[in-house]
């Protein structure tokens, strides 16, 4: 089937809110390669359970393809309708199943030497939707926080290398009460700038006491859905024919109620925290990667004005056989090793912040728990410098306003 | 949607890499640029030579980056190659791949010298003629004179195509360590398990790992390691590359084979998104490297006429591009995760030379058969004319 051949019935077993916005599309759909549409429908598909930013965005998406003239859709989608696509690859049921045609298309563009093409029209597809449908400004500057190090006494090796060059490298922070200061300042936001889904707290272990504003994701929280997937993916593993790519594909259809989640809970967290662990790689088995992920796909979906990421130590590298059937109770934890991971992390946590509207504006913080270490990044500090001031973070927090 | 990429920013980043690797290589090493010195081959009277001469090609895997290795940023992980072999290399700063970004798929596209399309999860052959292929039928080699070490999944079908004018009891022997150690413990301890490791491709697929009477034959009589010097050596080590190496410095002294490959693949833990992981990895892969290049100083069958090639088989994504996660995948095809390195030294190389010109991967085969005096009749790439 084609694009052009979409009909209102065929998404029928779409979830409601789903099945209304892209029923209202299907003028703009039809008109559009195949190469391009489903990649669209696996975003929409989950309409339901998506966060406010991305409804916002893919409401914005579809409006603006419905909007744009013929020749201008011809002219937007020259380059992905030049890609090249098999007929097997016609026959996938895209619009029920539209991830498992974008995995094939994958597999397909790999094979056929055509990625490099993909990735230039999606490139220039993403820039030209951008200067369409400007994002907007967040209602208030954006403030990440990263904290690293937790239970490491001591640590001679250089720390927030990739980071000091973009802002203030403090050397002689007092670190008391720290982690409480941190939090009751991501609260004061939170209480002050009421947004959905605004305000994040992610732990790579056991969440301290924290404002219920806040939407709190923890590794030990997810302990019993962890284990309630490493279970399923031992008794999957052990199946005949059963690969990696079988695997992942398996792994990505499982919904919460696999896992024995979302009896009462709040079904769009559920589902985040569920693809955390499904679509992750590491997030299974080391905290570091799963509070890396987590933040990653936070800022990626839901845009938050305030983000504060706390990892814990991960459990030592072991054959990935013991990583699964491993004692949660007692893990052997590699604590520097666990720092390095989480140096890395919060580079990468910055990173993803300013890939957001607004990053001119954005603030952002790492510290060294415990310790003196901590880089501050704000339009109001100075960049590349280094500050032997015994402040205390508050203060630092204050200055990065 | 994908998210915007900046394709043109990646491309400039790589060749600003390039380009500063390239210049602190020249200070720190003294190196000429190779442009000037493509007229005079080293190979250009070397008709007899080649009849003995060796060539060892590691693959520096699987995937490694540029600011984790030769940027000024990464040299600190790889200070047996900036320090001992480097200077003795001719180093070629940008060997682009692009063919299917899977460590298999990738290694067979290096081993045919063209852009594999395999299964990379599949346990299937290469559809075009390896190397050894060429090698083992232009020169008449017997199966003893090809091996390839390599981790394993997947890869013992590394050795020998499916194609109908090769294929078939040309190919090379293959050797997977960890089929022979859990041949050798079948059954007993746990104390193993550190080189065991499994793939990391998808970090919770663990493949099914035996090992087996013909695994243990090959210890015996080819290898000449008993079964329990062999458990007790492998205590020692800390990973499978190590038991990789510590079994090729085994091939080198008892069968001594002219074109041995070796695929590493520790740094592939990235993909379990533990950054520390992925630059042990790289470190000990450093490490182990300068010690097949000393075992080939060391081996009279292989000191003086022994080529070693080191390249990893692509990088991984970059930090820029917001589609990946960094150094966890190799999955944009961005040009940092196409663009790697080569370094070659030993007999017929010129040593402090950098070549700043781009090659692709499937370069490889081509320039091997120059070397070795084989025609890759299938091979679509080029000769690296620097090495030929």
């Amino acid at each position: 089937m084609l694009p052009r051949d979409l009909k209102p019935e065929l998404f029928s077993a779409y979830p409601p809110e789903a099945r209304k916005l892209v029923t209202s599309s299907i003028g703009a759909l039809q008109r559009l390669p195949l190469s391009f549409v489903p990649s669209l429908l696996r975003e929409v598909v989950d309409y339901d359970f998506r966060f406010p930013a991305e409804r916002k965005a893919m409401e914005n998406e579809l409006a603006n393809l419905g909007s744009i003239s013929a020749e201008q859709t011809q002219d937007w989608f020259q380059a992905f309708a030049q890609i090249h696509l098999s007929s097997q690859l016609e026959q996938i049921d895209w619009v029920n199943e539209p991830a498992q045609f974008v995995e094939q298309l994958s597999s397909h563009l790999w094979t056929t030497h055509q990625m490099d093409l993909f990735r230039k029209a999606a490139t220039e597809y993403a820039n030209r939707l951008q200067a369409a449908v400007p994002p907007e400004a967040p209602p208030v500057s954006r403030l990440g926080i990263t904290v690293v190090g937790q239970g490491v006494t001591a640590h001679d090796g250089p720390l927030f290398r990739k980071l000091r060059p973009h802002g203030a490298y403090f050397k002689n922070l007092k670190p008391e009460n720290g982690l409480k200061l941190l939090l009751d300042a991501v609260a004061t936001r939170a209480k002050a700038h009421p947004v959905a889904y605004g305000h994040w707290y992610i732990d790579g272990g056991q969440p301290v006491d924290h404002n219920p504003a806040l939407t709190c994701v923890s590794y030990d929280a997810l302990e019993p859905v962890r284990s309630a997937l490493l279970r399923k993916m031992r008794s999957e593993i052990e199946q005949p024919g059963m690969g990696p790519e079988a695997l992942r594909t398996h792994l990505a259809r499982m919904s919460p109620a696999d896992l024995g989640v979302g009896k009462a809970g709040d079904a769009v967290l559920d589902r985040f925290q569920v693809k955390l662990l499904t679509e992750g790689s590491g997030t299974q088995i080391f905290s570091t990667a799963f509070a890396q992920w987590a933040a990653r796909e936070v800022l990626r979906r839901a845009q938050p004005l305030t983000l504060l990421v706390r990892f814990a130590p991960r459990q030592r590298q072991k054959p990935m056989n013991e990583l699964l059937s491993g004692d949660p109770d007692h893990p052997d934890l590699d604590l520097i090793g666990s720092l390095i991971d989480a140096d890395m992390g919060a580079y990468y946590n910055w990173l993803n912040q300013q890939r957001l509207p607004g990053a001119e504006q954005a603030s952002f913080l790492v510290w060294f728990e415990g310790h003196n270490q901590a880089v501050a990044i704000a339009p109001t500090l100075p960049r590349g410098t280094e500050s032997t001031t015994a402040a205390d973070i508050g203060q630092v927090l204050s200055w990065m306003a | 949607m994908p998210q915007p990429q900046s394709r043109n920013a990646s491309r400039d980043l790589g060749q600003f890499i390039a380009g500063s690797r390239r210049e602190f290589l020249r200070i720190a090493a003294g190196l000429a640029v190779g442009g000037a010195l493509l007229r005079s081959s080293p190979f250009a009277h070397a008709g007899t030579a080649r009849q003995k001469r060796k060539v060892i090609v590691i693959t520096f895997g699987g995937g490694a980056r540029d600011q984790e290795t030769f940027a000024p940023e990464g040299q600190e992980n790889i200070p047996h190659l900036m320090s001992e072999l480097i200077p003795q290399s001719t180093f070629f700063t940008q060997v682009v791949n692009r063919g299917i970004l899977g460590h298999y798929v990738a290694t067979a596209s290096l081993a045919t010298g063209v852009y594999e399309t395999v299964n990379n999860f599949a346990s299937l052959p290469p559809e075009h003629p390896t190397v050894f292929e060429y090698f083992r039928k232009d020169l008449k080699r017997p199966p003893s004179d090809a091996w390839v070490v390599a981790p394993s999944n997947g890869f013992n079908r590394i050795g020998e195509s499916n194609h109908r004018a090769y294929g078939s009891g040309l190919g090379a022997r293959v050797l997977l360590p960890k089929h022979l150690l859990a041949a050798a413990i079948s059954g007993s301890s746990n104390d193993f398990g550190h080189l065991l490791r499994d793939s990391y491709e998808t970090p919770y697929y663990a493949p099914e790992l035996r090992g087996n009477e013909f695994q243990l034959q090959q210890l015996e009589r080819i290898l000449k390691l008993s079964v329990d010097d062999f458990r007790t050596h492998a205590l020692t080590l800390s990973s499978p590359d190590e038991l990789s190496v510590y079994i090729v410095r085994q091939l080198m002294r008892q069968e001594a084979p002219s074109l041995l490959w070796i695929t590493m693949h520790d740094i592939d833990v990235a993909h379990a998104g533990a950054y520390s992981l992925y630059i042990e990895g790289i470190r000990r892969t450093d490490r182990l490297c300068s010690e097949v290049w000393k075992t080939i100083q060391s081996e009279p069958e292989y000191a003086g006429k022994t080529t070693l090639l080191i390249l990893p088989d692509f990088g991984r994504d970059s930090d820029d591009d917001s589609g990946g996660n960094g150094f966890q995948h190799h999955r944009t095809g961005d040009a940092l995760s196409r663009t790697t390195w080569m370094m070659a030294l030993g007999a017929g190389v010129r040593e402090g030379v950098v070549v700043d010109r781009a090659l692709e991967s499937v370069d490889l085969v081509p320039t091997l058969g120059s070397m070795l005096g084989f025609s890759p009749a299938l091979a679509q790439g080029k000769l690296v004319a620097e090495l030929s």
